[in-house]
């Protein structure tokens, strides 16, 4: 899709990048215990015994994770897979209280599957191109430690620990910061829309494990090197630049690249190798003797795909088909929470073309200059409905519409509140048309001849000075109307 | 297979045991006599033969998303070894 | 006056319901008991205060005409697996020393609430490691028994419930919670002169329990005879949705099933477990109760577990590799023993944790069960394993095609001295090698008295049954105990 290559002093190189995205599922529950799996919270308060792994306890799996994680494989069109089984994953660490992490190894929920990217999402001329997604796993997230709070000590905190998530790891797909970038996109976006995961990378819950390698075009690939805990599409897309660069440096040095972990550093932007931690890549992974074997009956899985909403893909298909423009189809699906309030907005009886036009225009803009993003509108979709049908139903006209939304921004009244107050109705007085009308011809009787004898451009200038002395508030179709049979 | 001293100590270090020169070599003729007796189970033949997953005919249950535990705090830091706070106190990480 | 050392479960939960006595009289006495037997090392914990309290309480529900739970004012001790809320929980280990769950395992819980009250915590092999409890970071505990030849030599009681077994077997209490992972309730039983069952795995909650291995273990009774042991199976088991592998099934009324009738039952030999050079005494117990059962109308048939001998090497794979990871919880961060060299960072204070606070069969294990798991090693060992189990599993399966039950030996030995195996793992591990096949394939399991040896030592036969078929097993240990006559009873030297 882009021809990304690295310049180096042997030539061209091409990049190799896979993601492996963390993505929190939604719940409200921990993955294997009762515990608050809410953001926040006074530390080791949402941690159950069994969060805590006091001896003895056991976990039992929330059925939500499950079905959110098979809801986001259905929405990749995956392989759902209705025998799955949890493994461990054994390492010692301080945020680790078992000792091991309950993930999937050999048999995932969620196998192959694939989502297609587009480098510029808006432009509907953009290529585009299919990633492969290898698996989805479900697997518990650890605890967070602290290293600031004491001068001898880290500072344990295990709120974090037991919440689900999905990790979805995608095939080496893609060859350039912009695809990676496009592809984390879509996969926040789709992820939006299941409603499997709130995408807050800030919060971190999702954040990407790139894995990155570089070789001569169509070579053999490359070592790779993993930069662990990425949490913004930005930073990861430095990342694969520096990381890139860095590999073919290296190679091209006389050195070699280390299969090893790497953190990156947003403020110096660059990665630089974890502590390597030695052994720490034999896991012992086997299967989880406390638990049994993860089986999804039809039910369960009719109930998971009837409850996936349009996706981002289609949904962009019916606006176009609504009569909407390719590129207002794609801004407002990109997002699920722009589509949602755009279909919020055709609920209160607006017409789409309109709609789609008022919300890319006005409210966009209005939004900008408030530097608030769409879930933080002091407008909702009822209320710009209601404006947007005084403007359908001629009782205001487009720049009347302009004038009023405007106060509604600043005074949180209604439109047609507004309209009353200040009295901005459209008025349809025939008479009172006519009369300024015929005020107006006999001001300017050269430009009505000329008008006659043919320049029919001269039209708009009768109506905007109709307009002008009706103070906006009348309909310009009556207007046109009586100016076209006075002016014959 | 068979082991020797350098993959005791790896074990050890695995399994985050502290082990002494002394006792890696004791082990090494212990876990050699052990995994020599465990290796006639080579002799079966597993063909066709499906690793178990259950002991006993059973269904795994799931539970409904529902906060039914935690706040519990108190409980979950009373027998800590360092207790800092709210938190459990380790050795400074160095990441 | 009664010796309430005497009574047991039946008789004191009876007595009890009867007025023939108050629980605080029983509780009071059994206290006595527990405090002057230190020298048998039984206890690692004396709570006599916990038993006079359920005592008094269910003697107040008498009094006030309240219903009586199935245990109702029958003093019992609790294997130090089991977690007791404000009591110390240390599966005999020194990692866990001073630890006090603030949580109660479910099966305790459930022993509490049908009246029953807790003598103290019993000592056992550390983590259940073991067969002749000598792995205890709280010293080996002593079984009662002597031999007949005039020597005090100290034996062995089993393991790794062998507190729970000399508990009962010296009358310190008339039962005791076990916990079996590959035979720890049956062989300290045989050992000991008393019966125990291992209900079908799922039928007792595991919640709660410091967990051995979690695909084996199984808790269940050990009492001085199989009423005893059917009433307080009926008290522990039961569904619980806080673990995943619980059984959700009705509890079945097994003490009420009981019948001594075996007409219409096939019971099946095992050739594979006439091993080569079984001791005499075995074969000649293994004979008679074969001769019981047939007295008790059963029909008696050859069968065949062809995979037998790779039960104990399947096991030797299976749970060192599932402890390996059970037990990485113990790292000194949350709970129990930390040991912090100076200067030290978090890995080294792990390593040194464990090291100073895990025994050395415990290391053994642990050690094992890592080099399984790791990485080039895994399929050659745990899933081989794991397929053999399948196939150990099958051979019951198909022997069920021709019997109802399986009569075997527990244990190829009576209690040897304490101090004759440890030198040597395997040999201890070898003890194993009647109980491990029933394990493995989840299935209930019984030890009963079958005789003595010519030490003048207990020796016990085992009844093996189908999935949930708990009540053919006891039926059959209670045909082999009306004709065993089995009345011996350890001298009180301590
Ligand atoms: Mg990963
Ligand atoms: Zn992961």
């Amino acid at each position: 899709m882009s021809e990304y290559r690295i310049q180096g002093n042997t030539g061209e190189w091409e990049v190799v990048i896979g993601l492996e995205v963390h993505a929190q599922v939604t719940s409200n529950a921990k993955l294997f215990s009762g515990a608050s799996a809410a953001f926040g919270g006074e530390p080791n308060s949402h941690v159950s015994l069994v969060d805590a792994a006091m001896p003895g306890m056991l976990p039992v799996p929330n059925r939500e994770c499950l079905r959110q994680a098979v809801r986001t494989g259905m929405a990749i069109n995956a392989q759902i897979n209705r025998w799955s089984r949890f493994d461990r994953k054994n390492y010692f660490y301080a945020d680790l209280p078992q000792g091991y992490q309950i993930s999937q190894l050999y048999h995932p929920i969620v196998g192959e599957g694939e989502i297609e990217v587009t480098l510029n999402e808006k432009d509907p001329d953009s290529p585009t191109k299919r990633i492969g997604i290898e698996r989805i796993h479900v697997e518990q997230d650890a605890g967070k430690l602290m290293h600031d709070q004491h001068p001898t000590m880290s500072f344990v905190d295990l709120n974090r620990s037991g919440v689900a998530l999905m990790e979805i790891v995608s095939r080496p797909d893609m060859s350039s910061p912009q695809e990676a970038g496009a592809y984390l996109k879509k996969l926040r976006s789709i992820l939006r829309y299941v409603g499997s995961c709130d995408g807050n990378m800030e919060q971190g819950s999702m954040r990407a494990d790139v894995n990155v390698s570089v070789r001569k075009p169509g070579g053999e690939l490359g070592t790779r090197t993993e930069t662990k805990n990425v949490n913004s599409i930005r930073f990861m897309m430095q990342a694969i630049e520096y990381e890139a660069q860095r590999q073919v440096d290296l190679i091209e040095g006389g050195g070699a690249v280390v299969q090893e972990t790497r953190l990156f550093d947003p403020n110096k932007m660059e990665t630089r190798s974890m502590r390597s931690k030695e052994d720490a890549h034999d896991y012992r992974y086997f299967p989880d003797p406390d638990l049994l074997p993860v089986e999804l009956d039809d039910a369960f899985l009719e109930e998971c795909r009837a409850s996936l909403p349009e996706l981002p893909d289609a949904k962009r298909k019916r606006y176009e088909e609504m009569g909407l423009t390719a590129y207002n189809a794609a801004v407002l699906t990109a997002e699920a929470e722009t589509a949602f309030w755009f279909e919020d907005l055709l609920g209160h009886g607006v017409d789409a073309k309109q709609g789609s036009n008022w919300l890319m225009s006005e409210l966009f803009g209005a939004l900008n200059k408030l530097g608030k993003s769409l879930d933080e509108s002091p407008v909702n979709p009822a209320q710009a409905a209601e404006l947007l049908g005084l403007v359908a139903d001629g009782t205001i006209s487009g720049s009347i519409a302009k004038q009023v939304f405007e106060i509604m921004l600043e005074t949180g009244q209604g439109a047609a509140a507004i309209v009353d107050e200040r009295g901005l109705k459209q008025t349809n007085d025939t008479d009172a048309i006519e009369a300024e009308i015929a005020k107006i011809m006999a001001a300017n009787e050269d430009k009505v001849a000329e008008y006659r004898s043919g320049k029919d451009k001269l039209f708009g200038f009768f109506v905007g000075q109709t307009m002008k002395a009706m103070q906006g508030k009348a309909n310009p179709q009556v207007i046109n109307d009586l100016l076209k049979k006075v002016l014959g | 297979m068979s082991v020797d001293k350098d993959t005791v100590n790896k074990i050890a270090r695995l399994s985050r045991i502290a082990i002494s020169d002394a006792e890696a070599d004791k082990m090494v003729g212990e876990l050699n006599g052990i995994l020599a007796w465990v290796e006639q189970l080579g002799e079966v033949d597993v063909t066709g033969v499906e690793p178990m997953t259950a002991v006993i005919a059973n269904k795994l249950r799931l539970r409904d998303d529902v906060v039914t535990d935690g706040d519990v705090r108190e409980k979950v830091l009373a027998n800590a070894p360092a207790r800092e706070g709210s938190f459990f106190g380790v050795p400074k990480v160095i990441e | 006056m009664t010796d309430f050392s005497k009574l047991g479960v039946a008789a004191i939960r009876d007595g009890v319901a009867n007025g023939e006595f108050k629980a605080v009289e029983v509780a009071e006495a059994l206290n006595t008991r527990v405090a002057n037997a230190k020298a048998l090392n039984a206890f690692i914990v004396e709570t006599p205060e916990k038993a006079l309290e359920a005592a008094a309480a269910v003697d107040a529900d008498r009094a006030a005409g309240k219903p009586l739970g199935k245990m109702a004012g029958v003093p019992i001790g609790m294997k130090d697996l089991f977690c007791t809320e404000g009591v110390q929980t240390t599966a005999a280990s020194h990692i866990l020393e001073g630890f006090v769950p603030t949580y109660e395992s479910t099966v305790s819980a459930n022993l509490w609430k049908a009246g029953a009250g807790m003598l103290g915590k019993l000592n056992l092999d550390q983590f259940a490691m073991g067969s002749s409890n000598e792995t205890s970071y709280f010293g080996n505990v002593i079984s009662p028994w002597r031999r007949n030849d005039g020597g005090n030599a100290a034996l062995a009681p089993g393991g790794s419930s062998g507190g729970s077994s000399t508990a009962i077997a010296a009358r310190l209490c008339p039962a005791a919670t076990g916990t079996d992972t590959g035979g720890s309730i049956r062989q300290p039983a045989a050992f000991t002169g008393i019966s125990g069952i291992k209900p079908t795995y799922g039928r007792c909650s595991r919640w709660g329990i410091v967990a051995f291995a979690s695909s084996l273990d199984q808790a269940g009774p050990m009492a001085r005879d199989v009423r005893d042991c059917a009433i307080m199976l009926e008290a522990m088991a039961g569904f619980d949705p806080k673990d995943s592998t619980s059984l959700d099934l009705p509890v079945p009324a097994w003490e009420a099933g009981l019948n001594s009738d075996l007409k219409g039952k096939r019971i099946g030999i095992p050739r594979e477990y006439r091993l080569d050079g079984i001791d005499d005494d075995i074969a000649a117990m293994w004979d008679n109760g074969i001769a019981w059962l047939k007295d008790a109308g059963a029909e008696v048939v050859d069968v065949s577990l062809p995979h037998t001998k790779y039960a104990l090497p399947a096991y030797y794979i299976i749970a060192p590799a599932e402890a390996s990871s059970n037990l990485a919880r113990y790292d000194g961060v949350r709970f129990g023993l930390r040991d912090l060299p100076e200067g030290s960072g978090l890995q080294d204070m792990y390593a040194a944790t464990r090291a100073a606070g895990f025994g050395e069969e415990v290391r053994r294990r642990i050690m094992i069960g890592t080099y399984v798991l790791s990485a080039g090693f895994y399929d050659a060992y745990y899933t081989q394993a794991q397929k053999v189990r399948a196939l150990i599993a099958r051979d019951f399966e198909q022997a069920w095609a021709s019997c109802d039950l399986i009569l075997a030996p527990t244990a190829p030995s009576a209690a040897f001295g304490l101090g004759e195996k440890t030198s040597d793992p395997l040999s201890m591990y070898l003890n194993d090698v009647f109980a491990v096949p029933a394990s493995l394939a989840g299935l209930p399991a019984m030890s009963v008295p079958g005789g003595l040896s010519k030490d003048g030592l207990p020796l016990g036969l085992q009844i093996i049954g189908k999935a949930l078929d708990e009540q053919a097993v006891l039926n059959a240990g209670l045909a082999i105990e009306e004709r065993s006559g089995f009345t011996a009873e350890a001298g009180e030297w301590w």
